[in-house]
């Protein structure tokens, strides 16, 4: 799927959107709110939310925890030169790994850039986060790409590397724009 | 350290929580009433440990998790490799830019690494022109072909 698909949603699921991609309220009925807002019944609202999760839209209903705050304090980017014909196959079981909390299909920019697949992963220590590399390592072994080193270019050429974070520089969430305000 | 990296101190009930909201919450007119079966609680003592975990920003969000793509948008993502020297100097040039979701410094060659969210895939191109411009380095620009997995889960 590309980044920019244009699905068309109905104005009340646009207003549905807006009016809980900020949270839902932490009380008992937190789907009254919503019904409120938008001027519909409770069991509209939960019908509504059930089918944008079947249909994807909703990935899913749930919490979202502050990683430092839980002790997980790195988290790597993990990058991997695979074979193009292994690569949805391979992408599909790094994904499927417990501790890999995203995993994407990228495009090579060769020769500064050869790593096609990305895999997040997250530790408490410097420690794990080889660990987990290792483990996915081990999984890609036979369909990583061994590429001859270009000594003209002033990057190394690896099949895998772990970019780790050491700064968040920025971080803003993404939002859908309220038209109507 | 920053404030926001402290490690939380969590009770049994909140470590329960944690774990099993993460998973998800029943799509029901009383949620936590049914948590609160599940974690051996009441509906009122789940509701307020669930406060409690979001002021002490523990827990950043909670409600349904979109698929970025149906927001309307276009992202993509980004890198590009920052001269030492220059580094803070670009961090703000490159958080000038409103479409700037995300920004991370790494541990490469190619050491900023930031999400680009726009309405529309030609100003994707715009941003990373004018990145291009303010910076005079040149963007390593990544979108996603093929998504195989987004979830974060971190048991505690």
């Amino acid at each position: 799927m590309s980044e920019n698909n244009n699905i068309a949603l109905t104005s009340l699921e646009r207003e549905y959107i807006i009016a809980t991609q900020k949270g839902l309220p932490l009380v008992a009925k937190p789907y009254h709110a919503v019904a409120e807002q938008l001027n519909i019944s409770v069991e509209q609202v939960l019908s509504m939310t059930k089918d944008l999760q079947e249909r994807g839209i909703i990935r899913r209903v749930a919490a979202v925890p502050n990683h430092y705050k839980l002790g997980y304090q790195y988290n790597g980017m993990t990058v991997w030169d695979i074979s193009d014909e292994h690569a949805e196959k391979f992408g599909q079981m790094v994904g499927n790994l417990p501790f890999v909390s995203h995993c994407y299909l990228r495009p090579r920019f060769l020769p500064k850039w050869n790593y096609n697949l990305f895999a997040m992963v997250h530790g408490k220590t410097p420690e794990e986060m080889h660990q987990l590399r290792s483990q996915i390592k081990e999984l890609l072994k036979d369909v990583l790409v061994e590429r001859n080193d270009d000594s003209s270019q002033n990057i190394p050429t690896q099949s895998n590397d772990m970019l780790t974070s050491t700064e968040i520089l920025k971080k803003t969430g993404l939002r859908l724009k309220d038209k109507t305000a | 350290m920053d404030k926001r990296r402290e490690v939380a101190v969590l009770s049994e009930l909140d470590k329960k929580l944690i774990n099993l909201l993460q998973h998800g919450l029943p799509v029901c007119e009383r949620p936590f009433a049914q948590v609160a079966e599940q974690v051996d609680s009441t509906e009122d003592e789940v509701i307020a440990h669930l406060v409690d975990l979001k002021e002490r920003k523990v827990l950043s969000r909670f409600g349904p998790m979109f698929d970025a793509v149906y927001l309307g948008g276009a992202f993509t993502l980004a890198a590009l490799a920052v001269p030492e020297e220059d580094f803070a100097k670009v961090t703000e040039q490159v958080n000038s830019f409103e479409q700037i979701a995300h920004n991370y410094r790494r541990t490469h060659y190619y050491n900023m690494w930031f999400v680009i969210g726009t309405e529309s895939v030609e100003e994707i191109e715009q941003v990373v022109q004018g990145i291009e411009e303010k910076t005079g380095l040149e963007v390593l620009n990544v979108p996603k072909l093929k998504e195989f997995f987004v979830g974060l889960y971190l048991p505690v």
